[in-house]
C-alpha cells in the first residue's frame, strides 16, 4: 500500500498557488450581555506550491475548519477576519481574496478554486437528478454550449472511474461512497487549480475510503491541481499528503514533509499524536495525552499547548513561540525545540 | 429569576415594551377591584357623554362609566383567556409528549382522538352548545368547552418534537439510568418543548378571546358579566356607531389590540430566551 | 460452562414501505455467539456500515427484538422481559456506552444527574438508598474510570472534553455493577489525543472488574490493540471469527483480507 503512495515532486520554482500570511479570524458573539471572542484562527502563515497536496491535521475544535473557510472566503458573521491576508496565484494573476469584489470572487470560485465540504455526500439536492446539480454548479462557469458541456462532464466522470449513468440517478439511489465520489467529480469538473477538501473520507467505510483517496490522487495527477487536505486522521495524511501542517488551538505548531513528520516530528504534540495511534501488527502499549484540547474562547496564555506539554518551561506560559525553521522545509513553534533562552 | 428579567429588560427591547404593556394592563386589572360602580349596574351616570376630564373614556348609552366597564371587562377577559390557555396547554403537553415518546399503539390511539377533535368546527359547536345549554351556559362551561377544543393542533406540534427527542442518545442513556417515562418526559424533554408551548399559548389566547368576543357579540354568553365582547355587544345593540357614540366601541377594540401586542412581544422575546440553542450559547458551549 | 450471553441463531428482518409496496431488509442473518461467565473478555464486532453490527448491539441491549432465534442473557430470554421490575433487573446487568459523548448527555442538564439517578434507581435492593450511599457509589464508579466526583459535580456537558464525557458515561454504566458493557463506536467521536486513554480503560475494566465488553467498531487498528476475540460482519453475516490477533494478522476470508488491505497505517515506510 505504501509503495503506491504519492511521492511525486511538486513543481518548484513557480509561484506558490496559495500564500496565507498572519491570518487571524475570530468569532465575535454578543448575546444577552455576554461578549465572547473565539479565536479560531490565530496568526497562521503557510504556503502551498503548485501541484502540492498540503495536509492540515488537527483535532476537533482546533480551528482547522474555520481556517479553511477563511482561506476560501466562505465566512459569514459572526466569523470575521481580524488581520492577515490570503492570496491565490492562478495563471499568473494574483488575487487577494479579501480585496475582491463579490462578483470577482464568484468568478474564481469553482473555476479556479473549489471546496469539497465536510459531509459533501449530502450536498446533492435529494429531489433532483444529479445532472441538475452539475448544470447548476458548473455550466455558468465553463462558458460552453450545452452539447460540449455534457460531453466534457461525461468525459470527466469516465476518467474518474464513474459511470456517466449517475447523471440520471437520484442521490438516494447511490451509496454513500458513490455520492462522495460524484460530489468530488462535481467539484473538479471545471478543472480548478486549487481544491480544498474538508474531511472528504470521514464517515466512509474503509474500503470506500481507499477508492475515494485513489480518486483524489488521480485528479491531482491529471489536473496538476494543488490541494489543501484537511482531516484529523493521521493515517490519511501519511498516505496522501506531501506536506502536513499540524494545527492546535487555532495555531500552526509544526509543518514538514510527510516522511519527516512521521519519522522525525519535533513538536511534543505531534510526537505524541503520531506515537499514540494503534497499528495492526503492533501490540505495544499506547498512551494518550493528559489534559484536554483547550477552549478557543479562553485559550491558555503563551504557547497554547503548555498545560499538557511534558517539556513545558517558564517561558512557555508567558510568550507565544514563533514558527522557526529547523530546516528549510521543517518549521516548529516550540521554545524547547528551537532552543529559546528562558 | 430577577437577574433573568433584568437581563431581558436591558438587552431585549421587545421584552421591555411587552413587559411595560403587560404591567399597564395588570395595573388596570388591579384598578378594576376599586371600581365605584358594581359591574352590572346601569344608569349610574349620565349616558352618552363623550370622553372628558370626569369620564376619561366617556359613558355608555346604558349609563355606565366606560372606563370602569373597560377595566372590569379586561379583568374578566384576561382571566378567561388565561384559564383556557392553561387548561388546554396541559392537555396538549400530556397528549403530545406521551404520544411522541410511547409510539406504537398508544400513539395511534391518542392521535386518532386528537385528529377527531381537531376537525370539529369550533364555532358551530359552540353555537350548538349554547342552544342546548341556554341558561346553564356560564363562563365556567365556556372555559371548559374551549379548553377541550383548543389543544389538538398544538398536541401534534409537541408530539413531533417528542418523537425526535426520543431518538436522541441522551434519552437512551436516561432509560438505562433507570428513569421512568414520566421523569424523562418532564425533566429531560420538557425544556425542549417549552418554546413551542409559549408560542402556542399566544395563539391559543388570541383564538379563545376571539371566540369569546364573537359569541358575546352575538349575545350567546352571560350578559351580566362584562367582557370585551360584552361591551361590543351592548354597543351594537344600542347602535353605538350609528349614534355617534364611537368611544363605546373604540375603547374595547383598542384595549384588545394593546393586549395582544403586549402578549405577542413578551411571548416572542421569551421564546428566544428559553430556546435551547440560545440557552446553550449563553452557557458558553 | 454457564453463559452470560447466548445469541442463538438470531436474525432480524426489517419491513419497509407502506401498504402497497413492502420490502424486507435482512439486517442480521442467523448469528450465533456466546460469552462465557467467569472469562472476562473484550469481543470486537467489526464491520462496515450496513453490516448489521449496530442492529446486533440493539438486540443484545434489548432495544430491538430478534425476528428469529433467541437472545439469552444469564439464561433468560430477552424477549420474555416485560415487567418493569424484570427490565430493571436486566438493565442492571447490561449497560450501553454510546457513540457520541456530547449527545449522550442532555446539553441542558448537568452531567452528575445521570450518575445520581442511576445510583438511586439501581440500589433499591436494600430499600431506598441514603444520599451518602448514593454519593459513595457514584464516587467509586468515577474513580474506576480515572475521574473524581469533584471534577464532574455540577458540570454541564459542554464544560467537559469528549474524553472526560465518555469516561463519565462509562462510569455511569458501571454503577449498577453490570456483567456486560455494549460499547457502540465509543471512541470514534473522541479526539485522537484522548482516544487511547478510553481504549486502555476498557482493558483495565476487563482486568480489574472482570467485566466483559462488546466493542463495536469499524476501526481495525483499535480492535487489534485491545480485543481478545473478534467477529467480522458483512451484510448481516459473520464472515470470520476467532482470536483477535490471529484473525487480523492472518485473515482467511476474502472480505477480511480486503478489509485489512484497505486500512491505512499512520506510518511512513
Amino acid at each position: 500500500m505504501q509503495t503506491e503512495a504519492l511521492l511525486h515532486a511538486p513543481e518548484a520554482a513557480t509561484q506558490p498557488t496559495l500564500v496565507v500570511e498572519r491570518l487571524k479570524a475570530y468569532y465575535t458573539t454578543k448575546a444577552f450581555g455576554i461578549d465572547r471572542d473565539i479565536r479560531a484562527v490565530d496568526d497562521i502563515s503557510l504556503t502551498v506550491a503548485k501541484g502540492e497536496i498540503y495536509g492540515i491535521a488537527g483535532e476537533s475544535s482546533s480551528g482547522k475548519t474555520s481556517l479553511i473557510k477563511t482561506i476560501v472566503g466562505a465566512i459569514r458573521p459572526p466569523l470575521h477576519v481580524v488581520d492577515g491576508t490570503v492570496r491565490f496565484n492562478f495563471g499568473g494573476q494574483s488575487y487577494n481574496i479579501y480585496d475582491l469584489k463579490p462578483d470577482k470572487l464568484q468568478a474564481i470560485r469553482w473555476r479556479h478554486l473549489s471546496y469539497i465540504m465536510q459531509g459533501s455526500m449530502n450536498v446533492l439536492n435529494p429531489v433532483r437528478r444529479i445532472r441538475h446539480s452539475f448544470y447548476d454548479f458548473a455550466f455558468a462557469h465553463m462558458g460552453l454550449d450545452s452539447a460540449t458541456f455534457w460531453d466534457k462532464v461525461r468525459d470527466h466522470l469516465r476518467r474518474l472511474d464513474l459511470d456517466p449513468g449517475v447523471l440520471d440517478s437520484y442521490p438516494h439511489q447511490l451509496s454513500g461512497g458513490m455520492r462522495q465520489r460524484t460530489t468530488i467529480a462535481l467539484a473538479t469538473v471545471c478543472t480548478p487549480e486549487f481544491i480544498v477538501a474538508d474531511e472528504p473520507t470521514t464517515a466512509l467505510d474503509v474500503i470506500v475510503q481507499r477508492d475515494v483517496l485513489a480518486m483524489l490522487r488521480d485528479i491531482q495527477r491529471d489536473l496538476g491541481s494543488s490541494f489543501l487536505f484537511v482531516t484529523h486522521d493521521m493515517s490519511v495524511h501519511a498516505t496522501v499528503s506531501d506536506r502536513v501542517g499540524i494545527v492546535y488551538a487555532g495555531r500552526l505548531v509544526e509543518e514538514a514533509d510527510t516522511p519527516t513528520l512521521f519519522r522525525g516530528a519535533r513538536h511534543p504534540y505531534t510526537q505524541h499524536l503520531v506515537a499514540s495511534l494503534p497499528k495492526i501488527g503492533d501490540t505495544t502499549r499506547r498512551a494518550s495525552l493528559p489534559g484536554r484540547p483547550p477552549s478557543l474562547a479562553e485559550p491558555p496564555s503563551g504557547c497554547r499547548f503548555h498545560p499538557r506539554c511534558p517539556l513545558a518551561m517558564d517561558i512557555c506560559s508567558k510568550e507565544v513561540p514563533p514558527m522557526t525553521n529547523l530546516t528549510p522545509r521543517h518549521r516548529v513553534a516550540c521554545f524547547a525545540v528551537s532552543g529559546a533562552t528562558p | 429569576m430577577f437577574t433573568i428579567i433584568r437581563d431581558l429588560i436591558r438587552y431585549n427591547i421587545e421584552f421591555a415594551i411587552g413587559l411595560a404593556i403587560l404591567l399597564l394592563l395588570i395595573g388596570a386589572v388591579i384598578l378594576s377591584f376599586f371600581s365605584p360602580y358594581p359591574a352590572a349596574d346601569i344608569y349610574v351616570v349620565p349616558p352618552d357623554m363623550p370622553p372628558d376630564a370626569e369620564f376619561w373614556f366617556g359613558t355608555t348609552s346604558r349609563g355606565q362609566d366606560n372606563f370602569w366597564q373597560l377595566v372590569i371587562a379586561l379583568r374578566n377577559t384576561f382571566a378567561f383567556g388565561l384559564a383556557v390557555a392553561f387548561l388546554s396547554r396541559i392537555l396538549s403537553l400530556v397528549v403530545g409528549l406521551t404520544a411522541g415518546y410511547a409510539g406504537g399503539r398508544v400513539d395511534r390511539v391518542l392521535m386518532a382522538i386528537n385528529d377527531s377533535i381537531m376537525v370539529i368546527p369550533h364555532f358551530p359547536i359552540l353555537v350548538l352548545f349554547y342552544f342546548v345549554l341556554k341558561d346553564e351556559m356560564n363562563w365556567l362551561m365556556l372555559v371548559l368547552i374551549l379548553s377541550a377544543l383548543g389543544w389538538s393542533y398544538d398536541a401534534r406540534l409537541i408530539r413531533s418534537i417528542a418523537m425526535s427527542l426520543r431518538t436522541r442518545p441522551f434519552t437512551t442513556q436516561s432509560v438505562y439510568s433507570g428513569m421512568s417515562m414520566r421523569k424523562i418526559l418532564v425533566e429531560e424533554h420538557l425544556p425542549y418543548v417549552m418554546p413551542i408551548v409559549f408560542a402556542t399559548t399566544m395563539n391559543n389566547m388570541i383564538w379563545s378571546i376571539g371566540m369569546e368576543i364573537t359569541l358575546s357579540v352575538l349575545g350567546f354568553t352571560d350578559v351580566d358579566t362584562p367582557t370585551m365582547g360584552q361591551i361590543i355587544y351592548w354597543a351594537n345593540s344600542h347602535s353605538a356607531l350609528i349614534s355617534g357614540i364611537w368611544w363605546w366601541v373604540a375603547a374595547p377594540v383598542v384595549a384588545i389590540i394593546v393586549l395582544f401586542i403586549g402578549l405577542f412581544l413578551l411571548s416572542m422575546s421569551m421564546n428566544e430566551y428559553i430556546d435551547p440553542r440560545s440557552r446553550l450559547n449563553r452557557m458558553g458551549s | 460452562m454457564s453463559l452470560i450471553l447466548d445469541i442463538d441463531h438470531v436474525g432480524k428482518t426489517f419491513l419497509q414501505g407502506g401498504l402497497l409496496s413492502r420490502r424486507s431488509v435482512e439486517a442480521v442473518k442467523d448469528i450465533s455467539l456466546q460469552i462465557e461467565a467467569g472469562k472476562p473478555e473484550i469481543l470486537s464486532v467489526v464491520g462496515e456500515s450496513g453490516s448489521g453490527k449496530s442492529t446486533l448491539a440493539a438486540m443484545v441491549l434489548g432495544q430491538q427484538l430478534p425476528t428469529s432465534g433467541r437472545v439469552l442473557f444469564d439464561g433468560v430470554d430477552v424477549a420474555s422481559i416485560r415487567s418493569s421490575a424484570a427490565r430493571r433487573a436486566f438493565m442492571a446487568k447490561v449497560q450501553p456506552v454510546l457513540q457520541n459523548p456530547f449527545e449522550a448527555f442532555n446539553p441542558l442538564k448537568r452531567v452528575d444527574r445521570y450518575l445520581f439517578a442511576t445510583a438511586a434507581n439501581f440500589m433499591m435492593a436494600k430499600g431506598k438508598p441514603s444520599r451518602q450511599e448514593i454519593e459513595e457509589r457514584v464516587d467509586r464508579a468515577l474513580v474506576e474510570v480515572g475521574l473524581t466526583l469533584a471534577e464532574v459535580r455540577g458540570r454541564f456537558p459542554h464544560e467537559l472534553s469528549g474524553g472526560q464525557l465518555q469516561r463519565t458515561a462509562i462510569a455511569r454504566a458501571l454503577i449498577p455493577d453490570p456483567r456486560l458493557l455494549v460499547a457502540d463506536e465509543p471512541v470514534s467521536m473522541v479526539d485522537a489525543s484522548l482516544r487511547m486513554s478510553i481504549v486502555n480503560l476498557f482493558g483495565a475494566l476487563r482486568d480489574r472488574l472482570g467485566l466483559s465488553i462488546i466493542y463495536i467498531t469499524h476501526d481495525l487498528a483499535t480492535a487489534y490493540y485491545i480485543s481478545d476475540r473478534i467477529i467480522i460482519m458483512k451484510k448481516g453475516e459473520v464472515v470470520e471469527r476467532g482470536n483477535a490477533r490471529a484473525v487480523l494478522d492472518n485473515p482467511q476470508h476474502p472480505y477480511s483480507i480486503a478489509l485489512k488491505n484497505a486500512v491505512l497505517t499512520p506510518d511512513f515506510a
